[in-house]
């Protein structure tokens, strides 16, 4: 890991401060963060240098619904490093319509401890 | 064998096969394209031209002064919107009013009704948004507008109606001259046909060159143009034309029969057939030139910006005459403008050939000149539109929120004959796409439409030509994520 | 639906919502990614769980709605004429009205691309519904024009669904939408960002085949002779949103030219007694969340007029943008009408670091507001003590940006 400064847009709020994180041993966290506006800027500067998550969103297939694809979250953060491995699993699942806002259609995707549930509900057409 | 094989399904193939569909005879309408009217007769000025502006004695003179005669009874029984709003060829610059008074002259000698000779004052009452510096004008209350592909479709549909066949995506490949009759090789199939008629437009002089020698050429000429929004329709009444002068023909301003606002074109002679693009500079050069006739003109409500290609003949006239090698082949060709007002009389020219040709025509009893009227929901009264969506509650879903266009309107333009069968199709038939949103909300419920009617994937739904898909697969197929994927 | 929901909630007995879609929710239900409801409801949610929230509380007041119809035009006096399948056409009469048809996306013709007129050019919204709803793909190797969210939102979305988006241009020297979504859906993914470039040309018979791609100079036009080609079959369009307001022209409702929407006072009423508007239709948001503040007031709004509780006499307030302001909503303010504070919104005309919001009423500064990063992509708003408003009774209220140097 590199001991430079590392240029960091927030994602947390729409906000996006553009933050400075570096390595900084005399600080408790190991890591120093700079120019963020609150508080959970500064956690997701350090995160991103320790262990990057991304919220992922997508679409699975669905019958029959009124639409072809229901809209899917990951309730949770997972590795940025996961995401395209989640997706190939994501895209071979195909969800029965009735379904609930919330559901849980993969239970605990790749061991990240995160759940893939429905976005909305959606009726069977 | 057909007796008739019509080769070009653009404003003259149509206007042609149209015309024969009255007689007892085995006709196709033979098209390259995906659909009717897709070369030239989709993108040119859409004016009915009073006839001033022609040589006397030439065809082009001819037939433009026939054919602008033709078009409210053909406009009437085809159910095609046509408006004579009259054109204003202004005077700017001093020496103007000469030529003014020449393409009088000549507007005389070709017999145009009605001309007058107005001041600068008479121009600006007519035309208020016009520049101050017009010193007068040649107005021809005769001239007119219209959609020409509308037209075509019309006439197309009318045409299949009565008999004709129509072959898209039919090629023409080679023509094989035989005993009393023609062999066509296409892209598709074989066709065999007594008489072959040549209205290829662009293609007319390679169509002609596959059946006899070569004797005239078609060189393309592009013209570019800029739609506005409907709302900037209004700024003229008439089609405005700039005195043709040092700096060439000028470029015209005209509300489109559908409220928009039509600028260009500009003349670009080339070499290749099939470039339609259109380009900054000239685009820029239309421009500039139309603000000689008006300032502010609203370019920021632009909608559309577009090119064509006129089929502009070697002979520089219309070529509507028998092949002097190939007994019983005629050619219609070299139809640049006037070719649209002159398609008509063109039509009937043509019929007159063959009959001394092929002797006398044997016309049909059940021949239906009338083309069922195309609905307009928006244009029908209260309980026109009540009664309607009892009876078809497809009318009662819009699709398309630019021009308020039902779905009702685009299944029955699917389901015509000679009807849409791809996105531009819709368009150009019912409108959705022509709009500010230029098919950005429609686009996904008119190829849903299409897909449903015609029995096919969307998917498979196409935009203009065969090869235009538009959907490139469905999400969460078996996606390469190009090594994406990091191993944990 | 917040609008309907405040309005019943604020005494109007019949409130009923048109809409043209199949469903409730508008936009919002093809807006799958997450970044909503981060005000409204201290929550990440994605656009759909955000408009299901609002869905289930009006089906829960019992408010009516038709779908599947089109409001097809809007009189002066307040009639409104509609069209579906299953009522057919009617006239109906309304006690107010408020406008929420939000906006449509920017062509290619509005930017004026030359070249050929093939398929595969899409905007990034139209892209957005085939692949979240429908659920196919619009093309496999991209070239994007334009920044705005929907856009940089869609280059991520396209590669997640495994297309290769070979870049995106903005023809300014920033990009338009939030700097959040540039880090997690251009920087995430490896998609180069090119700033000061455009298209100058679209190439291709039938389909998109490529796009010329040149850079551009301090005003966006494009610099002759720095054009390369770059091979693509899509091409999408990110060129920013047009609030669509050809229903409230019908009606009379004047229009501010620098939003694209209606002038409006503070309680979203416009320049027609009775008709209200609020949302994207008024001016392009960023968020979601002020979408809502918005048409709540707007709601509430409508209920107090239609109960004649709407002071229309009163001290009157113009609102002015000044110096590096492009536009303030709302443009009017009816001081009576005002609770504790008012939340003037606005965009700035450039780009400003390290500078200071200055408002003033007439000629007096009232509020001064520090802000670190100014960018016409991202509404900034600014809250105004009501009190200091009825105090000082100006004729007009500025805006005007600072630099810190200055």
């Amino acid at each position: 890991m590199s001991s430079e400064a590392r240029e960091i847009i927030c994602i947390i709020c729409p906000v996006g401060c553009r933050m400075t994180a570096v390595r900084d041993k005399s600080s408790p966290s190991g890591f120093l963060v700079s120019e963020n506006q609150c508080k959970k800027g500064e956690t997701y500067g350090i995160k991103e240098l320790t262990n990057p998550t991304r919220v992922l969103t997508t679409t699975v297939k669905i019958k029959p619904g009124i639409y072809n694809r229901l809209p899917v979250r990951i309730n949770g953060a997972i590795p940025k490093n996961k995401i395209f491995t989640c997706m190939k699993v994501i895209n071979k699942v195909e969800v029965k319509a009735p379904i609930k806002i919330g559901s849980v259609i993969i239970k605990n995707i790749l061991n990240t401890g995160c759940d893939l549930i429905a976005s909305r509900s959606m009726k069977a057409s | 064998m057909y007796d008739i094989a019509i080769i070009g399904a653009g404003i003259i193939g149509t206007s042609v096969a149209r015309e024969l569909s009255g007689y007892s005879l085995r006709i196709a309408l033979i098209e390259k394209d995906n659909d009717v009217a897709n070369g030239t007769t989709k993108a040119n000025s859409g004016i009915i031209h009073a006839g001033y502006d022609t040589r006397p004695g030439s065809n082009k003179a001819k037939y433009n002064a026939l054919g602008n005669s033709m078009f409210d009874k053909l406009c009437e029984e085809l159910a095609v919107p046509f408006k004579r709003i009259g054109s204003l060829v202004i005077a700017l610059e001093s020496h103007d009013p000469e030529t003014i008074e020449e393409l009088y002259n000549r507007g005389l000698a070709n017999g145009i009704p009605e001309m007058r000779i107005l001041n600068g004052r008479e121009v600006r009452k007519m035309e208020p948004n016009l520049n101050k510096e017009v010193i007068g004008a040649l107005y021809a209350p005769t001239a007119g507008i219209i959609d020409p592909w509308d037209l075509a479709i019309a006439l197309a549909e009318n045409a299949v109606e009565n008999g004709v066949e129509l072959l898209l995506n039919h090629r023409v490949t080679a023509i094989e001259k035989s005993t009393g009759h023609f062999k066509i090789r296409t892209s598709a199939s074989g066709i065999e046909a007594r008489y072959v008629i040549n209205c290829a437009g662009l293609y007319a002089d390679q169509v002609n060159n596959m059946a006899a020698a070569p004797y005239f050429k078609i060189t393309p000429r592009r013209g570019q143009y800029f739609i506005l929004d409907k709302n900037s329709g209004s700024l003229v009444n008439s089609v405005v034309f700039q005195c043709p002068g040092k700096m060439g023909k000028g470029v015209l301003l005209s509300s489109s029969v559908h409220g928009n606002l039509l600028i260009g074109p500009d003349s670009e002679v080339l070499d290749d057939k099939e470039n339609v693009e259109t380009t900054a500079d000239r685009l820029l050069f239309i421009k500039e030139a139309a603000a000689r006739t008006a300032t502010g003109i609203p370019f920021n409500t632009m909608v559309k910006t577009f090119a064509g290609l006129r089929a502009s003949p070697s002979t520089k006239d219309f070529i509507i005459e028998e092949s002097k090698e190939a007994a019983g082949f005629i050619n219609v060709a070299g139809i640049e403008s006037p070719g649209l007002t002159a398609a008509p009389a063109i039509a009937e020219e043509v019929v007159r050939l063959l009959k001394t040709i092929a002797g006398e025509l044997i016309k049909k009893d059940d021949f239906n000149p009338l083309r069922r009227k195309v609905i307009r929901f928006m244009e029908l009264k209260d309980h026109e539109k009540r009664e309607l969506v009892r009876k078809n509650p497809a009318y009662g879903r819009v699709i398309c929120r630019c021009e308020n266009v039902t779905e009702g309107e685009v299944v029955d333009a699917i389901s015509r004959k000679a009807g849409a069968a791809t996105v531009n199709g819709i368009k150009r038939r019912v409108r959705p796409g022509m709009g500010r949103c230029q098919g950005g909300f429609c686009a996904p419920k008119v190829m849903e439409i299409l897909a449903r009617e015609l029995g096919r994937d969307m998917q498979e739904i196409v935009n203009e030509g065969k090869e235009s898909y538009i959907l490139s697969g469905t999400t969460k197929g078996e996606q390469d994520y190009k090594g994406k994927e990091r191993s944990e | 639906m917040a609008a309907a929901i405040e309005a019943k909630k604020h005494g109007a007995k019949s409130v009923c919502i048109i809409e043209r879609d199949k469903e409730l929710g508008g936009i919002l239900q093809q807006c799958i990614h997450n970044g909503f409801g981060l005000h409204i409801f201290k929550e990440d949610l994605t656009g759909p769980e955000y408009a299901e929230r609002f869905i289930d509380e009006l089906k829960e007041a019992g408010i009516t709605y038709k779908l599947d119809t089109m409001v097809l035009d809007i009189s002066e006096d307040l009639h409104l004429q509609i069209l579906n399948t299953c009522d057919g056409f009617m006239r109906l009469k309304a006690a107010a009205i408020v406008l929420a048809m939000g906006c449509r996306e920017r062509t290619r013709e509005a930017v004026n691309i030359p070249g050929t007129r093939p398929a595969g050019v899409f905007t990034a919204g139209t892209a957005q519904r085939f692949l979240n709803m429908e659920g196919y793909l619009v093309g496999k190797k991209i070239m994007m024009l334009g920044t705005g969210d929907i856009g940089l939102i869609m280059a991520r979305r396209l590669t997640l669904e495994g297309a290769e988006v070979r870049a995106v241009l903005a023809r300014r020297g920033y990009p338009g939408g939030l700097m959040r979504n540039v880090a997690q859906c251009l920087h995430d993914y490896d998609i180069p960002l090119m700033l000061r470039h455009t298209i100058v040309k679209i190439i291709g018979k039938e389909r998109v085949e490529g796009v010329l791609v040149a850079r551009t100079d301090e005003e966006r036009k494009p610099i002759l002779g720095s054009e390369e080609l770059y091979e693509c079959d899509t091409l999408l369009l990110s060129l920013g949103l047009i609030p669509e307001n050809e229903l409230s022209k019908g009606a009379g409702v004047k229009l501010d030219p620098a939003t694209g929407g209606p002038v409006v006072n503070e309680s979203m009423e416009t320049s027609v007694k009775g008709i209200f508007a609020c949302g994207n239709v008024v001016h392009v948001h960023d968020l979601v969340d002020h979408v809502t503040d918005e048409s709540r007031r707007a709601g509430k709004s409508a209920a107090y007029f239609v109960r004649n509780k709407l002071k229309e006499n009163g001290p009157l307030i113009k609102t002015e943008p000044g110096k590096g302001i492009k536009y303030i909503v709302p443009h009017l303010i009816r001081v009576d009408n005002l609770n504790k504070s008012l939340q003037l919104f606005m965009r700035v005309k450039e780009v400003y670091s390290n500078s200071r919001l200055i408002v003033k009423a007439d000629n007096e500064v009232i509020r001064k507001s520090r802000k670190m990063h100014l960018t016409p992509g991202e509404m900034d708003n600014i809250r105004i003590d009501a009190k200091i408003l009825r105090q000082e009774k100006p004729a007009i209220l500025s805006v005007q940006v600072k630099r810190e140097e200055e």
